[in-house]
């Protein structure tokens, strides 16, 4: 999923300043499921900024709601009937789908509560971890399922780097050194011939790096 | 075992601590109150096995928040008892009215709209 | 013999290479380097300068190579991947060849995190692997990355370095491997304290016969102090120094460490020389130039051969 972290409150709070009528726009998918913006934590960011601005002296009113997500027009559109009552959308999705609803209620100033960034997966309960940058090339089948440009703090694709110790990068003693899971897992699937071979640099044109990206299915289109 | 303990002490009771929620403490905050704790079972006692280790990690997570909020995470705290012990109860029931008089009453005293 | 390297000579000769390396300033000031080229002098065949080594912002490797070079050294020029791409790599590598520079080690670059710009973007779009590759293909092929021709080949003499003592041990000669079939002539290591773990990494070079194909020169560095072997042994990545090197430096008296430490740098030399395989050595005396002359001389490597 998606993985985000709720901005801290004081900068939540002095994006709100000039506000005192609020939508407060939650997501049900992966700010759910990486607990940053779902129905949950917007009941307890409404709360939060309802306690601080009372401490103030000062009201203000927030509507909550959780919409199925926020990177699709129908869902967005569900609010359309009371959105123009609210000065403005606090949005708790990630990035793109706080973009998404700017797009789609043009006159509403939109603020975003969380901050994107990365896509992971779940550990544990409350622990998420990076796998994956979007690099448009994905290599998996030559590093025995684990990516060398997410995990390894270089993405150097013929790791390791000289800095790898006990299996841990020199960028942090809790990070695991990419390269060497790459050459744990390609030892425990017999594959440890791949990693003799060279992989050539990079074509970064299906990254970021070559401009923002679209996708289109010809045949789904109507 | 009819013990006394201070009358502004409100009792809501609960099948376990872990049915406790981050926003239903924020809520008993919004709705005025000057001060919130749980008492639960003592630890490795849970009778739905891990509820009240659940209840103190979101306690100690409420802390946090009432800090920033500005109310002072020493209005909320984790308390832990057998049911059998009635004197604790009490005990604590005391220890709580002191700490949150000496804080003195929330600033969002009114309740909040 | 490929380029006009100094080391190349030197290796095809069959002699024993030496080399060390500089730190450029943290400012303009050209004296700097010529003040620690000065203490190099007649003691190395060929002298690293590195780039903006742990990440923290130096003067440019290529522009001090280019001092050094005025003064009569043959510089080799250090080139990390962290905050150059391919279009800045292989326009350096040009730049250089055209001011006379003959060599080039090519480095991954330590993270960003460790300079003093840690909010730095990081670039890496290629690795040390990758940029040997490119040095081959302009060298040898006359060619950019994107296929096309090139007029005017940067003869640069390749090398990269290894690191003996990083993990994982087992795939280290594996690592060498690539980096040979990539291009690499030469390869400077870690600084080496365990004599014996880096038997072992040379055992499973020649194993692969690597030691034939490119020249390794084993790294040493001094210890100034006990404060120094400790800080060594536990703060720096991929480090390996045993415990019973640091006792001896505990069982000096504080005046004498620095002399020990030289002592064990002449006594690791001693012994590389003798591990099969080994073509040279790099000593590298971060902020203790003026040490060099000693250890050199004191390793009988003096007077330099002048080929």
């Amino acid at each position: 999923m998606i993985v985000a972290n709720r901005k801290p409150l004081e900068e939540i709070l002095g994006m709100l300043k000039p506000y005192k009528k609020v939508l407060l726009l939650g997501c049900n998918e992966c700010v759910t499921v990486c607990a940053t913006g779902g129905e949950r934590e917007v009941g307890v960011l409404a709360s939060e900024v309802r306690l601080s601005r009372a401490k103030e002296g000062q009201e203000i009113e927030i509507k909550e709601q959780t919409i199925e997500r926020q990177c699709d027009h129908e869902y967005i559109d569900q609010v359309r009937p009371f959105v123009g009552e609210y000065e403005v959308i606090l949005s708790m999705a990630c990035g793109a789908g706080i973009q998404y609803v700017a797009e789609k209620y043009r006159t509403k100033p939109v603020l975003p509560a969380v901050n994107t960034t990365f896509l992971g997966v779940t550990l544990e309960q409350g622990v998420w971890s990076e796998r994956c940058q979007g690099c448009g090339t994905c290599l998996l089948d030559q590093t025995g399922g684990i990516c060398p440009i997410a995990r390894c703090a270089k993405s150097l694709l013929n790791g390791p780097c000289g800095g790898s110790s006990n299996g841990k990068c020199e960028v942090d003693k809790e990070l695991d050194c990419g390269w060497q899971l790459i050459i744990d897992r390609l030892k425990e699937l017999n594959q440890l011939d791949k990693y003799e071979e060279i992989i050539p640099i990079k074509d970064w044109t299906s990254a970021r790096d070559g401009g923002p990206r679209k996708r289109i299915r010809e045949d789904l289109k109507l | 075992m009819r013990l006394n303990y201070p009358t502004n002490v409100k009792v809501v009771k609960v099948p376990c601590t872990g049915r406790v929620d981050i926003l239903l403490i924020l809520k008993a905050f919004e709705s005025g109150v000057d001060g919130v704790y749980l008492a639960g079972c003592l630890e490795g006692e849970c009778h739905f096995l891990r509820g009240n280790l659940r209840a103190k990690k979101r306690v100690q997570y409420v802390k946090a928040l009432l800090d920033e909020v500005g109310l002072g995470g020493g209005r909320v705290e984790m308390y832990n008892m057998s049911s059998a012990q009635g004197q604790r109860f009490a005990e604590v029931a005391r220890e709580m009215t002191e700490k949150i008089r000496a804080l003195g009453p929330s600033p969002v005293k009114k309740k909040v709209k | 013999m490929k380029t006009k390297s100094n080391i190349e000579k030197i290796l095809e000769s069959g002699g024993f290479v030496v080399t060390s390396e500089c730190g450029p300033p943290r400012g303009a000031d050209p004296e700097v380097i010529r003040k620690k080229g000065n203490l190099l002098k007649g003691v190395v065949d060929a002298v690293n300068v590195t780039d903006n080594q742990t990440s923290v912002v130096r003067m440019s490797s290529l522009s001090a190579c280019l001092i050094l070079k005025e003064m009569g050294f043959d510089p080799i020029l250090q080139m990390v991947c962290r905050d150059r791409n391919r279009i800045a790599i292989q326009s350096d590598l040009l730049g250089a060849a055209a001011l006379g520079i003959n060599n080039i080690l090519c480095l991954s670059g330590d993270h960003q995190k460790f300079g003093d710009h840690p909010k730095a973007k990081n670039v890496f779009d290629m690795d040390s692997i990758q940029l040997i590759n490119t040095v081959r293909t302009m060298r040898d092929e006359g060619k950019f990355l994107g296929g096309e021709e090139l007029k005017g080949k940067p003869m640069l003499f390749i090398g990269a370095a290894e690191n003996p003592f990083a993990d994982p041990f087992e795939i280290r000669a594996a690592r060498l491997g690539k980096k040979v079939r990539a291009g690499v002539e030469f390869i400077q290591t870690q600084c080496i304290y365990n004599v014996e773990r880096f038997e072992r990494w040379m055992e499973m070079v020649r194993e692969r016969g690597l030691h034939e194909r490119c020249a390794i020169l084993a790294g040493v560095t001094p210890f100034k102090s006990v404060g120094m072997a400790r800080y060594m042994k536990n703060s720096v990545p991929g480090m390996d120094v045993p415990e019973e090197l640091i006792e001896r430096m505990k069982g000096v008296a504080k005046e004498k460490q620095s002399e020990e430490g030289i002592k064990i740098c002449v006594e690791t030399i001693e012994r590389l020389r003798g591990v099969a395989g080994v073509r040279g050595v790099h000593i590298m005396a971060i902020e203790w130039e003026e040490k060099v002359v000693e250890i050199a001389k004191a390793a009988g490597f003096l007077p330099r051969p002048q080929l």
